[in-house]
This record gives C-alpha cells, sequence and structure tokens, in this order.
C-alpha cells in the first residue's frame, strides 16, 4: 500500500521560503545540513530552545536555511557571537555550523579561546579545503601541493589538522567525518548536542565545482570516490596522527570527555558572590 | 541577590571610567564583554567586580572583535550589552559595528579616546574618532554618539545611550576622552524609580506572523532568541522576513534608506546640546567633552571682559546638531572650535554654519586646551 | 575663591590617592566643589607621576590645573619639573629626604616635612604619602582636618584605617608645629 504525503517529514526542519539554495551540485553542504536535521529530528530538540549560528562562506547559508532562531554573522565571527547568546542565555542550545576558511583562518583566535574556556557551545565545521564562495582560493586547511586559483603552482603552506588542534585547545568532544560517511556523522551529531562543553565536528566536504576542478576531481562523484578510497576509521586514535592526504584520510571520534563548561563555572561563581562568599 | 544594589543612589566621588560602569548596571545592562586598554580598562575592571553581584555577566573576550560579536549576540539573547575600548580596539569594533546597524541590535559602544593614530598616546586624551565614530564602518548607515564632559555625563548619558540603543535598535557610543574618564568628581546617582528607562519594542503579533524586520515607526519591534519567534537575522541585505536579498535593489534601497532615516526623521528628539550665554553671542565657541570645560570657563571670562561670547555644546555628536549651529551662526560674527584633533568635527560646523566664519583650534597631546587659550582666540574675533 | 594643587612624585608612592582623597575630603566631606585629574606614564612603578586637583566654593568648569597654589612633592624627579610652575605667593611642600637639591624660587613659601623618614619610624614608608597630607591640611588650612580624616578612611584598604589615620595625625602635628614656626 502507498501512502501519500502532503510534505516531507523533515520540512518543518527547513525554511521553505529560502528555497532554492545557493549550494552547487555535488557539494556536501546540503549532506551536512541533513545530517543535522535528521539528529534534530531524532533527538526531539526543542526547535524553540536552539540558536544556529553561521559565518560568511557557502555553509554559512545553512543558519538560514534550518528553521529555527539563526543568525548570519559577519566573516569568522560566528562563535564569539555564539559565546554572547549563550552566555546571555544558558539554557538555549547554540550551534555554530559554518567553513573552515571562516572558522579557522579568520576566525581561528575565537575558535581556540571558545575551547579554551570549554564554552557549551557546539561547532560543526564544513571543510572543502577551499574558499568556494569566493571562487577557490587557498585556505588553512588546503593540502600541501594543492592546486587553487592563488596556489596556481601548488600549496606550500602546511594545512591545519583541524582535530588535533580542537583538541589541544580543549574541546571537549571531537571527531571528523566526510559526507560519505552520513550515518555516523548523525549519529555523532547527536552526540555533539547532547554534550555540555565546547564540541566539534569536522566534515569533510566535497567541492567539486571549485576545488575539485583545479585538483582532478571534477564531479562529486570523483570527490566521495576519494573519501571512499582515502577513510580509515580509528576512533579515539591520536589527533595529532589524524592526516589528511590523497591515500589517507583519518575519520572518527577523537576527544569525548567531561569537564565544567565555562557556563557553570560562571554560575556557580556567580551564586557564590551573591550570597556574600568569595570575596 | 543579598541585597546588593543595582543603583548606588547617593553622592559619591569617582572617576569617570567607575561611573560609567555604574551608569551601565543602572541603565539595566547585564551583559559587557572587553578586552584590555588604556584609557578604558578600569570600566572592564569595575563591571568585573560589579556584575556578578547583580547577576549580570562579564567576560573579557580574546579581543575587541569578540568583544562586540558577543555583545551583538547578547543583545540578539535578550540583554542589555555594552563593551568599552579605545582607539585601536574601536578600529577593530568597526566591521561589527556594522553588523549591529544592519541587524539593528540594540548595545553601547564606549570609546575612551586617547591619542592617536596607531598605538599613539595610550595615556594622554584626545578627540581623534569623532569622524570615525560616524563613518567607521563601510556601507550606509546612521549611528548615535554622545559626548560626556563631566564623571556626572560619564554615569547620565551612559543610561542615556542604552535608551537610545534600545529605542532606535541602532549601536550607540559614548564617546568619552582619557580626562573626562579618569577624572574624580562628585557624582549624583538618584534613585532607581528616578532613573528613566527604555527598554525594546517587544512584537505583538503572534510568532507565526512575526517578521522581524517590519517596521513600527521606522523601528521594528525585537523579538529575541528562545522567545518561540524563529527568526532569522543577517548582515547580508535582507528583506522584513530578515531573508537575504542580495540580488534585489529595491530592497537595499528599502531597507538602507529606513536604516538612515529611522536616526534622521528622529533627530530632533535625539539631540541634545547645552548652550551657554548664546542669545546674544557674536563669539560662538562650539566645543565638547573636557574640551568644552575649558571652553565654557574661556566665556565665561570673555564675558567679564565685555565680550559677547558664548558656548554651544553637543552632547549629542552624531545626529550632529546642525540647527543649533546653524542658528547660533546666524548672529555670530565668528564660531571657534577648539578640538583635541587636527579638525575634524569643526567641518560640519562650517557646513551647519552656512557662511559665517569658522576657526579651528587643533590641540594634541598631553593636556586639553587651556580657558587662556580659547579666550585669546576669542579676544582675537571679538575685537 | 579656586585653589590649585598638585601633588607629584613617582609611581608608586600614592600620589594620585592622595590627590583622590583631598578632592573627596572637600567635595563630599566638606561641602566644596572638587575635582581630580592626573597624569601618568606607562610604568606602574617608578615613573613620573602627579595628581592634580581643584577646589572652589562654586561649580568647576576647567578641571585641570595650570597654575599650582599649593605644590606638594616627594621625587626630585617632580620637584626639578614642577617647582618653578607654583604661582607668585604660591606653597611648596616637600620631603628633604627626597629632594636633596633645592632651587632658589622667589615669592613661593617652602616648607620641609620629612614624611618619608616619619612613615619608616612608623614602619610603613608607603603612608608617607598620608603624612605629608596631615602636614599639607595643617599647613595650608584648605581642607578641614575631619573631613579629610573621613576620606582617608573611606579610600585606604580595609584593614589600614588605624596605621593611615596615625601618619596623618603625625604629619598634621609637624606641620602645625612647622607653621606656627
Amino acid at each position: 500500500m502507498t501512502e501519500t504525503v502532503e510534505q516531507h517529514p523533515l520540512s518543518k526542519y527547513l525554511r521553505a521560503a529560502m528555497m532554492p539554495h545557493i549550494w552547487c551540485a555535488g557539494c556536501g553542504n546540503g549532506i551536512i545540513l541533513n545530517a543535522f536535521v535528521h539528529a534534530l529530528d531524532e533527538l526531539q530538540i526543542n526547535l524553540d530552545k536552539l540558536v544556529v549560528v553561521s559565518g560568511i562562506g557557502c555553509i554559512g547559508r545553512a543558519a538560514g536555511y534550518i528553521n529555527v532562531d539563526s543568525f548570519h554573522t559577519t566573516h569568522g565571527r560566528p562563535i564569539a557571537f555564539a559565546t554572547g547568546v549563550k552566555l546571555a542565555n544558558s539554557e538555549l542550545e547554540v550551534v555554530v555550523i559554518s567553513g573552515d576558511g571562516d572558522l579557522f583562518a579568520i576566525g581561528g583566535n575565537h575558535f581556540i579561546h571558545a575551547a579554551r574556556r570549554n564554552i557549551g557551545i557546539k561547532v560543526i565545521c564544513a571543510n572543502n579545503f577551499n574558499y568556494g564562495m569566493t571562487g577557490g582560493q587557498v585556505g588553512p586547511t588546503t593540502p600541501l601541493d594543492a592546486f587553487t586559483t592563488t596556489t596556481p603552482y601548488g600549496n606550500i603552506e602546511h594545512p591545519f589538522n583541524l582535530v588535533h588542534l580542537a583538541a589541544a585547545a580543549g574541546a571537549t568532544y571531537v571527531a571528523r567525518w566526510t559526507t560519505l560517511h552520513v550515518r555516523m556523522l548523525t549519529m555523532s551529531i547527536k552526540k555533539l548536542l547532547q554534550r555540555k562543553g565546547f564540541s566539534f565536528i569536522e566534515v569533510i566536504s566535497p567541492c567539486p565545482e571549485i576545488y575539485g576542478r583545479h585538483n582532478k576531481m571534477r564531479t562529486g562523484l570523483e570527490m566521495m570516490e576519494w573519501f571512499k578510497k582515502a577513510s580509515v576509521i580509528s576512533n579515539f586514535s591520536d589527533p595529532a596522527k589524524a592526516e589528511i592526504t590523497p591515500e589517507r584520510i583519518v575519520i572518527g571520534e577523537f576527544v569525548d570527555i567531561q569537564k565544567p563548561t565555562y557556563e557553570e563555572l560562571l554560575h556557580n561563581k556567580m551564586a557564590q558572590i551573591m550570597k556574600g562568599e568569595g570575596e | 541577590m543579598a541585597g546588593e544594589k543595582t543603583v548606588l543612589t547617593g553622592v559619591h566621588f569617582m572617576s569617570g571610567d567607575i561611573a560609567c560602569a555604574e551608569g551601565a548596571i543602572a541603565a539595566g545592562c547585564r551583559f559587557f564583554a572587553g578586552y584590555p586598554i588604556t584609557p578604558a580598562t578600569e570600566i572592564a575592571e569595575h563591571i568585573a567586580v560589579r556584575m556578578p553581584k547583580v547577576g549580570g555577566i562579564y567576560i573579557q573576550m580574546e579581543d575587541e572583535i569578540a568583544s562586540i560579536a558577543a555583545v551583538i549576540g547578547a543583545s540578539y539573547a535578550g540583554l542589555k550589552a555594552m563593551t568599552a575600548t579605545s582607539g585601536p580596539g574601536f578600529s577593530l569594533m568597526q566591521e561589527n559595528i556594522g553588523l549591529a546597524a544592519m541587524t539593528e541590535a540594540p548595545c553601547v559602544i564606549v570609546d575612551v579616546m586617547r591619542g592617536g593614530p596607531s598605538t599613539g598616546q595610550p595615556t594622554l586624551p584626545g578627540q581623534q574618532d569623532v569622524m570615525q565614530a560616524k563613518w567607521g564602518s563601510h556601507g550606509d548607515y546612521e549611528i548615535i554618539a554622545l559626548a560626556p564632559s563631566s564623571v556626572q555625563e560619564m554615569f547620565d548619558l551612559t543610561i542615556n545611550a542604552f535608551n537610545l540603543a534600545e529605542a532606535y535598535r541602532v549601536p550607540t557610543l559614548v564617546m568619552a576622552d582619557e580626562v573626562v574618564a579618569h577624572m574624580w568628581e562628585r557624582v549624583t546617582i538618584p534613585s532607581a524609580e528616578e532613573i528613566k528607562i527604555v527598554n525594546r519594542k517587544k512584537p505583538s503579533t503572534p510568532s507565526d506572523k512575526y517578521m522581524p524586520f517590519m517596521p513600527d515607526d521606522l523601528v521594528p519591534p525585537m523579538a529575541c532568541f528562545g522567545e518561540g519567534f524563529r527568526f532569522h537575522a543577517t548582515g547580508l541585505t535582507h528583506d522584513e522576513y530578515g531573508y537575504p536579498r542580495t540580488q534585489s535593489s529595491e530592497t537595499q534601497m528599502k531597507l538602507v534608506q529606513r536604516l538612515c532615516d529611522k536616526i534622521r526623521k528622529n533627530a530632533d528628539k535625539i539631540i541634545r546640546v547645552e548652550e551657554q550665554m548664546l542669545d546674544d553671542a557674536e563669539i560662538v565657541v562650539f566645543a565638547y567633552g573636557i574640551v568644552a570645560r575649558a571652553a565654557l570657563s574661556s566665556v565665561r571670562k570673555a564675558r567679564q571682559q565685555g565680550i559677547k561670547a558664548g558656548l554651544l555644546r553637543p552632547i549629542t555628536l552624531w545626529p550632529f546638531p546642525e540647527k543649533h549651529v546653524a542658528k547660533a551662526a546666524e548672529k555670530a560674527k565668528a564660531i571657534i572650535v577648539p578640538e583635541m584633533n587636527c579638525g575634524q568635527m569643526v567641518r560640519e560646523v562650517e557646513r551647519a554654519a552656512k557662511g559665517t566664519p569658522v576657526f579651528h583650534m587643533p590641540k594634541l597631546g598631553e593636556e586639553p586646551h587651556t580657558p587662556m587659550e580659547i579666550l585669546e582666540f576669542i579676544r582675537r574675533y571679538g575685537r | 575663591m579656586r585653589v590649585e594643587i598638585r601633588f607629584a612624585g613617582f609611581g608608586g608612592q600614592g600620589i594620585i590617592k592622595s590627590g583622590i582623597m583631598v578632592a573627596a575630603a572637600a567635595c563630599i566631606y566638606g561641602g566644596k566643589h572638587a575635582v581630580q585629574t592626573q597624569s601618568y606614564g606607562p610604568e606602574s612603578r617608578g615613573g613620573a607621576c602627579r595628581s592634580e586637583v581643584v577646589i572652589a566654593d562654586d561649580e568647576i568648569d576647567f578641571p585641570k590645573v595650570t597654575e599650582p597654589d599649593i605644590l606638594v612633592v616627594m621625587s626630585q624627579h617632580a620637584y626639578n619639573e614642577y617647582a618653578e610652575t607654583v604661582k607668585k605667593e604660591g606653597t611648596i611642600i616637600l620631603d628633604p629626604d627626597m629632594i636633596p637639591n633645592e632651587k632658589e624660587i622667589e615669592g613661593v613659601k617652602v616648607f620641609r616635612v620629612p614624611a618619608t623618614k616619619m612613615a619608616e619610624e612608623l614602619g610603613r614608608r608607603i603612608v608617607a604619602n598620608v603624612v605629608m597630607l596631615g602636614a599639607f591640611t595643617a599647613i595650608t588650612g584648605i581642607v578641614d582636618k575631619e573631613a579629610l580624616k573621613k576620606s582617608i578612611k573611606a579610600n585606604v584598604p580595609k584593614g589600614t584605617e588605624e596605621l593611615n589615620l596615625k601618619a596623618f595625625e603625625i604629619g598634621y602635628e609637624f606641620g602645625r608645629k612647622v607653621v606656627e614656626g
């Protein structure tokens, strides 16, 4: 028997008025958005208490596509903005969805300090190895020797290892997946949403139209084939050794620890001060 | 709260920075994010002591860019929020001041001006950021900027700044200077009931009908995160729903014009000036901040010598009180503009004075103009 | 009446605090108008430092000191810088142990108060500025003695009130004797 439904069961999570989205065919951002929305649905998250913040870049539009309170900040500043939101109202679940350039080049300082403070915000980074929106320039995660419009002779900069960086800066949950690993990514986002402290997921995402075409992977399928061929799940291995090379992409969960969040410490301290202690 | 007072009603002897911090708390500010910088640091230090006692949040961010971003976030999450800085930090904040203007986030930014450009003279006063206050972020927008001349005004105008920020959903600047900030003077803090507090207009529409940027008398009512309205805001050009309209000329014209109009069309309500002995003044001294104190002294001295001098002190720097300047210029032989810069507000004065000669007195470095220096100018043109 | 007072020395001597305590005494406890301004360098300790107070019967327009009626000075460097800025018929109160080299300045009354030595005798060199304030109060009579004591109590760290008031009294007595000759 066939049942006809008027609407996609997950359509309530999206803003129909914002569609069509701006993303290219073969882009991984839709997969990330899909995994995020599934995680919200499976956890039955209270959408009135969820805030999604993004910065500038292709994935930055995600905040607008999700039907919750959302804010699209200036380039590089979603974590700093989210810090203000989370501290002003700690009951809110605050998720930052942004790109590698936004979070780790122009916004890198905010990332490490938010992780260090263990502010209870959740960060999902779409890492597509380049600045897609501006036409494919080198970024902080572009692999060595890769070609971009501004590394026409091959990249000579060493890239950041984002999971190593996040772990070293103090993040309490750190994972890396590719957009090929949708179920694991969804499971991981669910964990991210259930953790209290600063949590981080890097999602390796295909950018065939911009990054791929300079690097012999002109279609989404070709990029996904790279992910399939190279990905190695190595849960709780040393994030310092979680490499991303043409031959090997180390994915999995790397950190899952507990420590007091900034908000907890702050509110405990405030309660003491208001009682007249701690002077 | 163990009886901790939010309004320290009474007579106090305090510094300008402390008075500013107390003004913020009295105005209902419950979020402060900042980064240490001379000569504004004492504002953050005092807030760090006081804020937790009144249930508010203080956080020292990693830089001034983060500070203003966090302030905008806190404002959208429903708190009255502020940051305080000086020139170098003010420069770093400019992009996000534009974001606050574009997303109509009520917030207060205090700039305690020191000697610039660049690192300049950190412990010495300046008035070199007053044009930056108006034009610092890219694109067209209007802003409100106030200039305190006394420690009492550091308290009063900080409250005023919050009220204007909330009423017009606009970032509002308190453009102080090192002398006013570090000076200690008597401050009278009224009772909480006597302090006028303005809060942002809240939406009266149900959440499914709410359009976050649909103006009501030029200013849209503001829902906050977590209230169930599930709205979107962006620094991109946006329609009344808050949705990006990056290709629509019509939306761009409508939005940016409104952002300017909500301040321009309310300028008469916003602008405040102090006028001293202006009625018959032939020589008008136009001065603000600490320099206005020397100017008042010089005007009094000139009157004693039979020269018809008067003082026009803009309390509101932006929007600029051009009508007041024009009126004073009608009778004046000359307008003298002493400023701790090489000539900034004087350009606005010239524009508004419509032909009346305007003379600028620049001064940089440790000391503001002395009353005798300004008096000498008054005598030169008052003959 | 408008009196301009300049306190000068080096950072760490409590110069800024001296100005604040005198101005608060005049304005909060003494019923006059007063304002304190300051100038300091980038150093927290040891750099040149000055604190200025204007006291008046009427509201004070210009808050800065241009020509001090009184200079209270506690370092040679500050003395060299400011001794000659004092108004004719003005007053200099100085610590002779900190200022071994004085100049001949015409028309200015000079009072020598060994405040640092007196504070050392009390066991706390740090209260030298308060000894100086005691002498300043007795010598100039600009601020009421009781008002200044209230201001000191309100402005020194908790637990040091007694020590500071003792330092003040010693300075005051010294100043009184100096004036009476």
